[in-house]
Formats: structure tokens, C-alpha cells, sequence
């Protein structure tokens, strides 16, 4: 029933290593050596403690023994003893939560404090507006981050985090993206399919992501009274487009980067795309709905389609398309291709969120940094140009996409601060910037 | 492992499902709960001095709407209840897994009370009432007592995974939410249903059988009465369109495994009346009857599984929600209406497990 260990040979690897603590650790740990040459402790610090990010830390925690939680930040005290209680309940690694209250930091800038605390490996689970900032400011401060999707909600936002990136790697820090899908092993075993050509030359990628909303916009009415702008906008993050990049860029983006994934991570010439909102916005600036086209610069184009309306057909899938054969993911639990080549997936599945903690944890005691910019740049940058595409109801280009001047992250933020909201997005009106 | 392989999908995007409710496990408040239970008791009560229903099979209309359920009486009695050493159909098995056929010995004498059981397994018809208030939410009438039975937090993602709703089993679900629908359904009806116990449903399935299978040893005419990996194209099917066992039970063996209401527990070898293992911990439960994603072997009347947190590994938060098994897409219930009502503490116990809150 349990997954095998996939973690066997870090395992190992640490037996050994333990063993010979002193001349032999040499280069192979490099930015933990420093810090931690008795214990062997990977302390692990995290940005944001919703259920996410108390996930992505259970994760970091059963990924190394020696991984210990010693400090979080959050904006609200509550949503932080319910993520330290949660993890302290798990039998097992429950005893590696050592989070003093000195170390418990509130506030907009406590991603800083977070840094500053003295730890290792930075896990970044905030809304995803915050993620560039927050990735900047750990690589500069030399730690390794598990950076969550999307990587940003703007063009500026996904450059500043692609130059993050290439410091990161400079730095020989190892920085990992939440794109799951990529350390599906049975995804990934799809994929190979189709790259080594068993539906032919991919011409197509219809992929869609019909869901119930994700946290729908309160009414006005409960907003407590004297709470500020920005304190109400991001208890309920989902709904601003600066915070969460819209439907299309905060969820549909995982049918994003498999797209990305089918095309090489190339990126596609150009796109147009529908979207809107038919459900009332409730005082929140995003869409409810989006059709994507993409062109790609091979002729192959890709289509995605998504929608948070209740009581819709639902599905969330991925059909592909080539010369010899088409394959399937998520119409039934098993990936399928059919016609001149035919396969299902077989075999045993591991957790994808355990493993991608499993991957960076063993890449930072081996001293073989991992690198996820390039991908999870392109991918947030393909489901942004779609949104800009369903916003101005115009053909974006690539180019014109990453060159883009929107600026959604405000200029200046404060907890109590003032902060409009600018009016949803009006294809054929609203700009491309 | 085979069923390890079949979940997956979609769990990237449980990313909303972290509520409060869940945070602080399946019944928040156990006072009010009981009190509910006391109320859907008196109910089940005074239905009973009205109109006790009556020996035989019967159809059951979910009031006020078109979904309907057939249940068939299961006789009081006594059977062997497990395998013993080398009949587990050995030319079969695969030799490398020999702790399933540990777990079912040693066999033993179980005596267990008269109930009806519904005929098939419970489908997305029946089971999305509960799931969506608005589902059919002009032809309900506000109920107190049924309101106040808690109920799944709306799920993110479409719970089939494009198997098909009309007719096919409900899967996915925890055995707390299993729990929750037959709380929800007794409070409905008037009438007490609850999960069988692990021992009910194997001597339910045996149907008066000590064979391998109800109807013998030869697992070949498995492909007559159950979908199983050799037939079921990597699907669920619709409930019903096998062969039932010899006490007109449908889909027993295969198509989704059922919740039972046990802890999964070793076998003791003396006599027993009426087993149950109330639950101590949150895993392991007790699963029975293989599914389409199982090879013959494990669809054995004796056969268990073990319940597994794997069953939820894709869902990204923490907490972890109390009510989806996300990965376990072959996992489903049905219940059964025990001919003798019981009082109001078991009735609180069969539908509170209290292990909900799992992480």
C-alpha cells in the first residue's frame, strides 16, 4: 500500500556521510557546512502558513531527517498555530518543529525576518504577487527556496524572477518550482511517450481546467469595520488580480506548464484569447472564464480553457494530439495514448509534492544545485500572455508579452494602507501595456 | 501497488480545499451531534411504532427526489469468517505478496444479527445529494435534524475523473464522509443505516459460500460478476450490470472496493457474535471486495485492505481535507439497515468514528 521509499539512496548516502563527519563532508555541503557542522541540521524557514504551506513544509520535513522548521512568516498569528500545530501532530517529524515565538514573525515584512533568522532553505507559499519579492530577497541572502506556482502575477514580476533565477544558479543555490506535474514520475513517464514520438509530430493540445471557484469574494457586508484596504484584499487574495494573477495564471497554469512541457518549453508565437466574468465580482477584479489559442511557431497550437462557475461541467484534462495518435491524461486515473502506438500508464505512482522536497533536499546535501527559472518563468509568462490576451481582446505576441510594462504589485504597500481596485478588465478597452 | 497507479490527477488543485472545519476535525462540536443524534433516533423510532418496514427486497425512494436505492435482506447466521492456510487460490496469487493471505487467518466462527443491504453500491446519484445542498435543493424541504448532519466541503475538482456519474459508483470518498451519508440518509428516511461491519460484508458477500468466490474456486468466471483489471479498461462501471451473488448482491467483488466500519485488525481464533473493531486510530480501516483496478486475487471473499494516508498523498495542504481520498479512485461504499435498531449511544458511535481528523 505505502509507497516504496523513493529516498533510499539519500538515505544511504547520509549513513555514510554521518559516519564520517569532518574531512570527508568537504565540498559536497557547501552552503550547510557553514552553519551546521555538528548537527547536520537543514533549517528550514516558510513564507506564507496556509494549508499550502504548511503542506510544502510536512514535505520538507519528511523529506530529510535532519530538516527542522525553525521559523515562519505570516501575516495573521492564528493561521500560524494552526500550521505549527498541524505539523507538531505528525507522529514522526512532529519533534522538528522548533518554532520559538521569537521566531513566529507577522507582517508584510516578515519574509525578511524569516531570512535573517538564520536558515537554509526558504519555502515561498504566499500569494503568488508576493513571490518575486520574496524570491529576490532569499537568493540574495544565499538560500535555497522551494518556490511555489506561479512565480508571479506580471511581465515584470516573471523578468526580475528570471534574473533572480540566473543569480540563484551563479550562487549554486538550488531553487525549485511547485509546477507538481513535473515530478509526477507518472506524468513524467507520459511525457516521454510523446517526446519519443509515439503519437507522431504533436499538431495539437487541447487542455482544460473546469473547476468549482477557488475561494469566491465575500460579501462587502463582512468586512469588519476599520479594516484596511490591503488587509482585506489579501484575506482574500484570490480575488485581485495583483495578488493572484487571475484564475488562468493561479490555477489553470499547472494545464500551462504541461502545454509548455508537450512544445519543449518552447514558447509560442502568439495567442488570442476569450475570458470573462458572469458571476458578480463581488468587489474583486478577476475573470471566471478563459479560452486560450496558441500558436506555436512549428503551426502546432495549443488551447486552454478554464472556469470557476458552480454547478458547470467539470473536468480537468489534457488531450494531445499528433499525426499517428492522440494521448490522454485525467479521463479515468490512467494516461492513455491511442493509435499506431498504444500504452497506458503501469506502475506504482509516487507523491509528487514529497518528491519534489525529496529532489531539493538531496540536491542541497549533495551540493548539485537544481534550477527550475527557466521552466517556471515560461510557463507563468504562457498563462499570463493568455490573460493579457482575454483582457484587451487583442493577438498578443510572445514579445510583446515579456516585454509588457504592467506593473500589478503596488508601488507602495502598507498593512493599513489605502489600495483601489482597479475595475475588471474590458476586452477592446482595457490596454495592453 | 496496482491501485497505487490509478489515483492522481487533479490534486494539484485541491489547493482551496483548507477550511476551518477541517482544521479542527469532522465533529467540532460533539455535544450538538449528540443531541442531532437523539433527534434522528426519536424519528427512527417513532417511524418504526408507525410502519416497520417489511421482510423481503424492497426499493427505497430518497424523499423528495427520483433517486432511488433497492436493498435485499441478508438472513441472521453463522459463517467461517476468513481463509484458511492454502485455499486462497494459490495457483493465482502472485506468491510475492503472501502477508494478504497472513491477514486472513485464522478463520474463525461469526455469528451476525439479520440487516438489509442495498444491492449495489451507492452511486453519484445518491451520494451527490449529500455533496451538493443545491443539488435537487427545491425539492427538500428544510429539515432540521438532516441539515444539521455535517456535510463535504464542496469538492474543487469533478470527483468522477471522467468516468461517469449517472449510475456509477461514488468513490473517493474517506470512511468518515461514508459515515456522514448514512447519518445524513437514516435522518432522511426514518430508518437506521449505517456502514456493515467488516464481518457483515464478507459473510454478505459469501452469501452461504466458503469458496474462494461466491460461486467456487475457478477465478475465470470471475469476468461474469465482477469488473476487475482484466476486464474493466482502467474504469469504474455501472453498478448492477454483473451478475449478483446468490442473496441478489451486485458488484461485491470489484468495480470499487466498500469502507467497512472495522479497524483493520488481526483475526483472533475464538467464536465471536456480532465483531466489531471500533475504530482506536485513524488508519488502518478495513476495505473489502478489490475493485476494477485489482487482479482475482484480491477480489477473494476473504480478501482485506488496509486503509492507507497514500490514499490522500495528493492533496497538497495541511490539513488534509476529512472528506476526499483523492488518490483512491476505486474505493466506495454501500450500507446496511440492521433489523434491530440499536440505541442511541451505538447509533453515535456508528456514525462518529472519532479518528475523523487524520491530517
Amino acid at each position: 500500500m505505502k509507497n516504496a521509499d523513493s529516498n533510499s539512496g539519500r538515505r544511504d548516502f547520509l549513513k555514510t556521510t554521518s559516519t564520517a563527519l569532518g574531512a570527508a563532508i568537504g565540498a559536497g555541503f557547501p552552503a550547510i557546512l557553514s552553519a551546521q557542522t555538528v548537527t547536520n541540521a537543514i533549517k528550514v524557514g516558510v513564507v506564507g502558513c496556509g494549508g499550502r504551506g504548511s503542506g510544502a513544509a510536512a514535505q520538507a520535513l519528511q523529506a530529510d531527517e535532519y530538516a527542522e522548521l525553525t521559523a515562519v512568516a505570516e501575516v495573521d498569528q492564528s493561521h500560524v498555530e494552526r500550521c505549527l500545530q498541524n505539523l507538531k501532530r505528525n507522529a514522526k517529524n512532529g519533534a522538528r518543529v522548533k518554532v520559538d515565538p521569537a521566531n513566529q514573525f507577522i507582517g508584510l515584512d516578515a519574509y525578511q525576518k524569516v531570512i535573517d533568522s538564520g536558515v537554509d532553505v526558504v519555502l515561498l507559499a504566499t500569494p503568488p504577487g508576493f513571490r518575486p519579492t520574496h524570491l529576490a530577497a532569499c537568493i540574495a541572502a544565499n538560500k535555497h527556496v522551494f518556490c511555489e506556482k506561479p512565480v508571479s502575477t506580471d511581465a515584470p514580476g516573471v523578468r526580475w524572477v528570471g534574473e533572480t533565477a540566473a543569480k540563484a544558479a551563479e550562487k549554486k543555490l538550488s531553487l525549485v518550482a511547485g509546477f507538481c506535474w513535473r515530478y509526477s514520475n507518472m506524468i513524467q513517464d507520459t511525457f516521454a511517450q510523446v517526446e519519443s514520438g509515439a503519437i507522431g509530430r504533436l499538431v495539437a493540445y487541447y487542455a482544460t481546467y473546469y473547476t468549482n471557484p477557488v475561494k469566491p469574494m465575500p460579501p462587502a457586508s463582512s468586512r469588519p469595520a476599520g479594516m484596511s484596504d490591503v488587509e482585506w484584499q489579501i484575506r482574500n487574495w484570490y480575488n485581485f488580480v495583483w495578488l493572484c494573477g487571475d484564475s488562468i495564471v493561479e490555477q489553470a497554469v499547472h494545464s500551462a506548464d504541461k502545454i509548455s512541457w508537450a512544445m519543449n518549453d518552447v514558447a509560442p508565437a502568439s495567442c488570442v484569447a476569450v475570458g470573462g466574468r458572469t458571476i458578480p465580482a463581488e468587489g474583486g477584479n478577476i475573470y471566471d472564464h478563459f479560452e486560450v489559442s496558441y500558436l506555436y511557431p512549428n503551426g502546432a497550437r495549443a488551447f486552454l480553457a478554464n472556469r470557476q462557475i458552480v454547478g458547470c461541467y467539470n473536468e480537468n484534462s489534457d488531450y494531445m494530439l499528433g499525426t499517428d495518435g492522440t494521448c490522454t491524461i485525467g479521463r479515468g486515473p490512467i494516461p492513455k495514448i491511442e493509435g499506431k502506438v498504444n500504452w497506458a500508464y503501469s506502475g506504482q505512482k509516487y507523491d509528487m509534492y514529497q518528491r519534489e522536497h525529496d529532489l531539493l533536499f538531496d540536491s542541497i546535501r549533495k551540493g548539485k544545485p537544481m534550477n527550475d527559472g527557466k521552466r517556471m518563468t515560461t510557463t507563468t509568462m504562457l498563462a499570463i500572455m493568455g490573460r493579457m490576451a482575454a483582457y484587451t481582446g487583442k493577438q498578443v505576441t510572445w514579445d510583446e508579452a515579456v516585454n509588457s510594462q504592467e506593473k500589478l504589485y503596488p508601488e507602495q504597500l502598507a498593512w493599513d494602507g489605502k489600495l483601489d481596485v482597479p475595475s475588471l478588465a474590458r476586452p477592446g478597452v482595457t490596454k495592453l501595456v | 501497488m496496482w491501485r497505487l497507479l490509478a489515483a492522481f490527477l487533479a490534486a494539484a488543485m485541491l489547493a482551496a480545499a483548507g477550511t476551518d472545519q477541517q482544521a479542527t476535525g469532522g465533529n467540532p462540536d460533539p455535544a450538538k451531534e449528540r443531541a442531532n443524534v437523539e433527534r434522528i433516533y426519536a424519528r427512527i423510532q417513532a417511524q418504526q411504532r408507525e410502519s416497520a418496514r417489511k421482510p423481503g427486497a424492497a426499493r427505497v425512494t430518497i424523499p423528495n427526489t427520483t433517486v432511488s436505492y433497492d436493498i435485499v435482506p441478508v438472513p441472521a447466521g453463522e459463517f467461517e469468517m476468513g481463509s484458511a492456510a492454502g485455499d486462497t487460490n494459490q495457483k493465482d496469487a502472485s506468491q510475492k505478496d503472501a502477508s494478504r493471505k497472513k491477514d486472513e487467518q485464522p478463520r474463525h466462527k461469526v455469528r451476525v444479527d439479520a440487516f438489509w443491504m442495498q444491492a449495489r453500491e451507492v452511486t453519484w446519484d445518491e451520494y451527490r445529494l449529500f455533496m451538493f445542498d443545491a443539488q435537487g435543493a427545491a425539492a427538500n424541504p428544510k429539515e432540521a435534524l438532516v441539515d444539521a448532519v455535517s456535510r463535504p466541503t464542496r469538492p474543487y475538482v469533478e470527483m468522477s475523473f471522467g468516468m461517469g456519474i449517472d449510475g456509477f459508483p461514488a468513490i473517493s470518498m474517506t470512511q468518515h464522509a461514508a459515515n456522514k451519508y448514512a447519518e445524513w440518509l437514516s435522518a432522511k428516511l426514518g430508518e437506521f443505516y449505517r456502514l456493515p461491519t467488516e464481518a457483515e460484508w464478507e459473510y454478505a458477500c459469501r452469501a452461504g459460500s466458503a469458496t474462494a468466490y461466491p460461486f467456487g474456486d475457478d477465478p475465470s468466471k470471475l469476468v461474469d460478476y465482477a469488473w476487475y483489471s482484466a476486464n474493466s479498461d482502467g474504469k469504474y462501471h455501472q453498478v448492477g450490470t454483473k451478475k449478483p451473488n446468490q442473496w441478489g448482491l451486485y458488484d461485491m467483488l470489484g468495480n470499487v472496493m466498500e469502507w467497512t466500519l472495522d479497524q483493520y485488525a488481526p483475526y483472533k481464533a475464538a467464536a465471536e457474535s456480532n465483531p466489531w473493531i471500533a475504530a482506536a486510530q485513524p488508519y488502518p480501516h478495513a476495505v473489502r471486495g478489490g475493485s476494477w483496478n485489482d487482479p482475482a486475487d484480491m477480489l477473494r471473499c476473504a480478501a482485506r485492505v488496509a486503509s492507507d494516508p497514500s490514499w490522500k498523498q495528493q492533496d497538497p495542504q495541511l490539513p488534509k481535507s476529512i472528506w476526499y481520498e483523492t488518490d483512491a479512485q476505486w474505493l466506495g461504499f454501500r450500507l446496511v439497515r440492521p433489523v434491530k435498531i440499536p440505541g442511541v449511544d451505538q447509533m453515535y458511535r456508528y456514525w462518529n468514528s472519532g479518528v475523523e481528523d487524520d491530517q
